[in-house]
């Protein structure tokens, strides 16, 4: 058997042994209640539900993208992991132990409770499914993108095995089945993503730990591996890597949007409902952030050993000299892998047999380019490869292949798999059961919940299919969106008194709108072009796009403060649940 | 202690893990970065090092920080109550 046919016999062994394991716990957690469906029967030991909710949020993008992202952004891709951790302290501060005090199923229906409005709710509910389909169709892609580069299966039927395996585990299993796949996946993800990093840092360092790897001394002697990657990448055109080149300002609104849509994503909110109590809430809180910490510290480090490893191969001798380039013909072996996949593509611009990777656009190193003979960028070089292909360029054993592959669909699924349950439980409990017909049984909830389910893994199906060309962006507008829409309305219901319906309703539709159109005016939606150029010149302040949520949410606070300040109190209802809220304990509080 | 005064303390430990949250992240891994760079934790530039690192340590410290502290605040307030 060739290696290549070995390689793909293994991975589909590992793949399908890792399906075979979630519908294992599928089929042992099967729910009948809807407190098991939405919140797992609020039993979930707080450190199983910090793993659950590590892989919840971890998805394709962090697992896949992340690492290429910052390799190829340096200092300026610090944005995504301060942002996508600090998130998390907001939430374990002001959100997760009021929500689990509150003790009910879903956040529409704290707002609309703390709000005592269906309006509030309804408008909750609408912005929570825009947030959560912007980001599933993503995810949906993800999946059909690892199967179709590892099994090399189309990526339609790529989609329809994982959409098999999380309507297996989502509608059988609800939260419970959900929760404990997630625990078994992020084992898997973790494990995959380490393991390459441990050995690349051993082989570039020496030194075992990533994490203290990438600031050490480079084990061929050649000095420290961050100063030789500054000054390699900068005698090459592009921006040194520990300092990056975008405004402070934009750096600061994007990482605040990451970090207060984090907060403020309603599948990670609803993780914090199934613990047991109050207290369990705040330490598992810790638990999710510590096990997001080791993907996150360690994704940095495998972005700088992979950018030095990369350049080293095309770039082996002097930048200018006319044999310091590497020579086509002897490109490695996972170079000639990689080049099928259309990720990695070469062009010999100056036909002189060798690869030359530089930043072309830059106007400065364009007359040093022509002095060296070069006539362009000939690389293509994608960033996904990053994390993919590592194992490869550390020469690891083909099983760590396949592992990754397995940890890639892992973080694809058991994000998409929460979602889908935070969007079956806003419509089969908030709409149907609260709104439309308040008098379904249980049972006949439940069956609601399954039935939602089952459409939106469908709709989702689709959208992964054939993504409507925003899709991809809107992804990361999901954070944005999240932050300008149901980040105010939860924390104001906790840590203010005054703040009422109308004040919340109208904060929540200005915040959402605002962030919405400056999304729209300078990316455009599927038809609708954008109506200013997309560049730092036109935008507000100087915030992109990816920003903006920030102004939304400032913009949510300013109108909800505005418009309580001239309408009533709230109801001395509302008043003594938001002391109960407040109140210590460990139960929920009696509605 | 009374539920406000439980209520009261609770806010001042959320004011004061949020300022440790600002200053790892926003300050010492953006604002100041710049500045910071001048100084070396081993091989890396230590604004560098925070953005990419010593800011994430810094969360888990604080949560951890926290969720101990409103423990031991529990615990007072149920000892408070057991008095009465």
């Amino acid at each position: 058997m060739s290696d290549d046919a070995h390689l793909r016999l293994l991975t589909l062994v590992v793949v399908g042994a890792s399906f075979a394991l979630y519908i294992g716990i599928a089929i042992w957690s099967r729910v009948r209640t809807t407190g098991d469906f939405y919140i797992a029967g609020k039993s979930v030991h707080p450190v199983a539900n910090g793993m659950a909710t590590a892989a919840d949020w971890m998805s394709a993008a962090s697992f896949i993208s992340m690492a290429g992202l910052i390799a190829f952004l340096g200092y300026d891709g610090s944005v995504y992991l301060m942002g996508w951790t600090g998130g998390y302290v907001l939430l374990a501060l002001l959100l997760a132990p009021y929500l689990r005090r509150f003790g009910k199923f879903t956040v529409p229906e704290f707002i609309g409770e703390r709000y005592a409005s269906n309006t509030a709710s309804v408008v909750a509910v609408i912005c929570l499914i825009l947030v959560s389909f912007t980001y599933i169709a993503g995810q949906m892609r993800g999946v059909g993108i690892v199967f179709s580069r590892f099994l090399e299966l189309d990526i339609g039927t790529g989609l329809v095995l994982g959409m098999g395996v999380v309507f297996l585990y989502a509608v059988l299993g609800g939260m419970r089945g959900i929760t404990y796949t997630q625990v078994a996946q992020y084992c898997v993800l973790i494990f995959a993503y380490t393991v390459p990093a441990v050995f690349i840092s051993i082989q570039v360092t020496g030194i075992a730990l990533p994490q203290a790897g990438f600031g050490a001394s480079l084990a061929d002697g050649g000095g420290s591996l961050l100063a030789r990657l500054d000054t390699i990448v900068q005698d090459l055109g592009f921006a040194s890597y520990t300092e990056g080149s975008r405004s402070r300002l934009d750096l600061f609104f994007i990482t605040a949007a990451l970090m207060i849509g984090t907060a403020g994503l309603p599948h990670v909110l609803v993780r914090f409902f199934t613990v047991r109590k109050v207290s369990d809430a705040r330490s598992s809180a810790v638990w999710a952030l510590i096990f997001i910490a080791i993907l996150y510290t360690t994704a940095p480090a495998v972005a700088a050993l992979a950018r030095y490893n990369l350049t080293e191969t095309i770039q082996p001798g002097p930048v200018g000299h006319p044999e310091g380039n590497l020579v086509y013909e002897e490109r490695p072996g996972w170079f000639r892998r990689w080049e099928d996949t259309g990720l990695l593509a070469f062009e010999d611009k100056n036909d002189d047999g060798r690869v030359q990777y530089y930043n072309d656009s830059s106007a400065d190193f364009e007359q040093k380019a022509g002095e060296y003979g070069w006539q362009g960028n000939e690389l293509h070089v994608d960033r996904d490869i990053i994390v993919l292909a590592n194992p490869e360029i550390a020469q690891l054993p083909a099983w760590v292949i396949a592992l990754v592959a397995a940890g890639g669909i892992a973080a694809a699924l058991s994000t998409a798999a929460g979602l889908l349950l935070v969007i079956s439980a806003a419509v089969s409990h908030d709409l149907i059961k609260r709104q439309l017909r308040p008098n379904l049984s249980e049972r006949g909830e439940l069956r609601a919940g399954r039935i939602s389910a089952a459409l939106a893994i469908l709709l989702a199906g689709y959208l992964g299919f054939n993504p409507p060309g925003f899709v991809a962006q809107v992804v990361a507008f999901a954070f944005g969106l999240a932050a300008a829409s149901l980040f105010p309305p939860i924390v104001m219901g906790v840590f203010s008194k005054r703040m009422n319906k109308a004040g919340a309703v109208s904060g929540m539709l200005s915040g959402l709108t605002f962030t919405l159109l400056y999304i729209v005016a300078f990316r455009g939606i599927g038809g609708i072009s954008p109506i200013f150029e997309d560049t730092p010149d036109n935008w507000l302040f100087g915030i992109s796009p990816e920003g903006i949520g920030v102004v939304g949410m400032l913009l949510n606070f300013v109108v909800a403060v505005g418009v309580c300040s001239f309408t009533a109190r709230p109801s001395e209802e509302v008043e003594a649940l938001i002391e109960r809220v407040r109140a210590p304990g460990q139960g929920e509080v009696d509605a | 202690m009374t539920a406000k005064e439980y209520w009261q303390a609770n806010l001042k430990l959320i004011a004061g893990c949020l300022i440790v949250w600002f200053v790892a992240s926003f300050g010492c891994g953006l604002l100041l970065a710049p500045w910071l760079n001048q100084f070396m934790l081993g091989g890396f530039k230590l604004g560098f090092w925070f953005a990419q690192q010593g800011s994430i340590l810094v969360f888990v410290l604080v949560l951890i920080y926290y969720a101990r502290a409103m423990k031991r605040l529990d615990a007072e307030f149920l000892a408070a109550k057991d008095k009465l």
